[in-house]
């Protein structure tokens, strides 16, 4: 038994594996891939013209978190390597889009084409300190890469007190965005043109990260997770492939994190706390681990949870003050519940439940459990 | 040299309650190869149990003494309602079981006590004594030693002298064979998550009031310095554990001494990282290959 194998049961990662028999038949998997994507943008705009503002919103929320459980997902379902840091690494997206839209606006340039540059140099930074923790965390295993993982998740976010000169402290920076371009009519929406925005970059992230899963370097990521003896004796790089991982999965987090912040507007550390690490690696484990599908559960989790939860606090007549500890706790402790009830009940989470009851509906393909 | 002087015997003081912390990881690893991560917030827990006990009774020991066995059950409870149900299979299994205990914990004294920083007493007074014109220990912190102390010397002796000790080392070592020989293997697991939980318990009220007060995160940062003792100690070392925190406690003080309290969770993960990456084992631990 491997000692890095995630907890992915057999069932759901008959799904994701590459060896499909059906591929060369369904043709090229980026052309697929592109298909789903476009289709999906496709059912955005749809949506983001049906939906009300403040839906419009949550919809732009739930992508920008996507980009980031999707880049958990590849690190821990498919190459095995856990990591609690994520938060820090979305917080090193989020504020280098919040200095570099500040040092664009300070120089007085204006133009559609900021945006896309300091999102790229979100992730060129998340990149960065993605593989300098990918370097360590590849010699290490288990408990101690979650420890490690931990004290980066603890440690960054103080990280922008200390150097409060350039991070303003608490308080945090401004995120400045310009408004939609003048040819979608004077009265678009704002919430809007967040979605589309938002949506834009997670389906190109999501498109990258999917064939990246097909592809050579997707089947390396597995052996390594399933079996590390196996995989060297076959000739693959270990170390290396679990830093590529590494280095994917924080661009995936910088990514998401730069989102957020074009979204709120603001960056400030008390958003990239170590909950929001934990929350991240809850929606991927309910998700269903080792299936990008999975991440996308996980994500609307994020976004579905605390707003049922505030609904439900309303409904409920509580004194303010009740209310208030209430509503901002609820949704903590029933992740945090979940997470515990689907590690022991159901460890393939949301997608391999439904994977399973897919399989048991059509009842050709006898269901694989564990043995 | 006053400065150095004090800060040293304060980052003992401080070193002491990090290395009972860190014992009780060590307990737990050596016991059920996990690393509890929710051990933070169960200490947590228990400290609100105090909080409540001492304001309610007005006694700071009931408090204390209820903490502890708040502790103990807290520990029994998590083994045998969550833990012993964990697919074993993957490492990666407990720890995301326990950082769900994380948020539920901490959620929970979210809703029932709010997220303000309480204040949390202390029997002894915080100030230090003065010797010869130089400010040494307080009296909380002789205290924190003497408490830490007791309960070092207290597990060596368990583990060592007593048939309960015994049986705990036999069934972590040879779960196997130890049941063949008629040890309750599941008993002696649920006997050791209790001890450990109670002896974080323990570490938990002796730094909150050094901190800023009560608080549902307030063991966040001391987790990791704890964690780093133990893993400089080496995972599968109770004397590693004691020297470790010690270190990590002469380092805290020191750095926040002499470079600013800002600094120290950034010097916590570089040394966190150095040890990991320069010795994996610890300093403590014999040399052994990889499993895999």
């Amino acid at each position: 038994m491997s000692a890095t194998r995630a907890a992915t049961p057999p069932g759901t990662r008959a799904r994701v594996d590459g060896a499909d028999p059906h591929e060369a038949r369904r043709g090229s998997t980026l052309r697929r891939h592109a298909g789903l994507a476009a289709i999906a943008a496709l059912l955005l705009v749809a949506a983001s013209y049906g939906l009300e503002p403040f839906r419009n919103f949550q919809l732009a929320t739930v992508a920008a978190y996507l980009c980031a459980t999707a880049g958990l997902t590849v690190l821990t379902g498919l190459n095995g390597q856990l990591s609690l840091g994520h938060g820090a690494l979305m917080a090193t997206g989020a504020y280098t889009v919040a200095l570099c839209q500040n040092a664009f606006a300070d120089a007085g340039m204006t133009g559609g084409w900021l945006l896309p540059v300091s999102l790229g140099a979100a992730v060129l930074a998340a990149l960065a300190v993605g593989a300098v923790v990918g370097v360590a965390a590849a010699r290490l295993r288990g408990p101690y890469l979650a420890g490690v993982t931990l004290a980066v998740a603890v440690v960054v976010p103080a990280l922008a007190v200390t150097f409060d000169g350039v991070f303003n402290g608490e308080q945090g920076l401004a995120v400045p965005v310009e408004p939609p371009p003048t040819f979608l009519g004077q009265y678009f929406p704002y919430e809007r043109w967040q979605l589309w925005v938002t949506a834009a970059a997670t389906l190109l992230a999501l498109l990258l990260l999917a064939n990246l899963v097909r592809s050579r370097y997707g089947r390396t990521f597995r052996a390594v997770r399933d079996d590390e003896v196996a995989a060297r004796l076959a000739g693959i790089h270990v170390a290396r492939t679990q830093v590529l991982a590494f280095v994917v999965s924080a661009a995936g987090a910088g990514l998401g994190g730069a989102l957020l912040a074009v979204l709120a507007q603001s960056v400030s550390p008390g958003a990239f706390s170590l909950t929001l690490s934990l929350f991240l690696l809850m929606a991927v484990v309910i998700g269903g681990l080792g299936s990008l599908a999975g991440a996308a559960w996980g994500a609307v989790l994020l976004v579905v949870l605390p707003d049922l939860t505030h609904s439900l606090t309303e409904r409920l007549t509580l004194s303010p003050a009740l209310a208030q500890r209430v509503e901002g706790n609820l949704p903590l402790a029933i992740f945090g519940l979940t997470l515990v009830v689907v590690m022991i009940a159901a460890p393939g989470g949301v997608q391999g439940l439904l994977s399973r009851l897919a399989r048991a509906v059509s009842a050709r393909r006898p269901g694989r459990r564990r043995p | 040299m006053d400065r150095f002087v004090f800060l040293t015997l304060d980052g003992l003081s401080r070193g002491a309650v990090l290395a009972a912390f860190a014992l009780a990881l060590v307990l737990i690893w050596r016991a059920a190869r996990i690393v509890n991560f929710a051990q933070g917030a169960m200490a947590v827990a228990t400290a609100y149990v105090a909080y409540s006990v001492s304001a309610a009774t007005g006694s700071y020991w009931l408090g204390f003494l209820a903490a502890l066995v708040a502790g103990l059950l807290l520990g029994a409870a998590v083994d045998l309602v969550v833990m012993r149900f964990v697919d074993h299979a993957s490492p990666l299994n407990p720890v995301i079981v326990a950082l769900g205990l994380v948020l539920l914990i901490q959620a929970v004294l979210g809703m029932v006590y709010g997220s303000e920083f309480l204040p949390a007493g202390t029997p002894f007074s915080r100030n230090p004594l003065t010797v010869g014109g130089v400010a040494v220990l307080s009296p909380y912190d002789l205290f924190v030693f003497a408490a830490v102390a007791v309960v070092v010397v207290g597990l060596a002796w368990t583990f060592t002298r007593t048939a309960v000790g015994l049986r705990m080392r036999a069934a972590a070592f040879a779960p196997e064979v130890s049941r063949l020989l008629g040890v309750n293997v599941g008993g002696m697991l649920t006997l050791g998550w209790a001890l450990a939980s109670g002896v974080g318990a323990l570490a938990g009220m002796l730094v909150i009031p050094t901190e800023l007060g009560l608080h549902p995160h307030a063991m966040d940062l001391v987790f990791v310095s704890a964690f780093t003792a133990a893993v400089v100690g080496g995972l599968d070392s109770p004397p590693g554990a004691v020297v470790g925190g010690l270190a990590v406690g002469l380092l805290l003080s020191y750095v926040s001494g002499y470079a600013g309290s800002d600094l120290t969770p950034l010097a916590v993960l570089v040394l966190l990282l150095t040890v990991l990456l320069v010795r994996p084992a610890g300093l403590f631990a014999p040399v052994t290959a990889r499993r895999v």
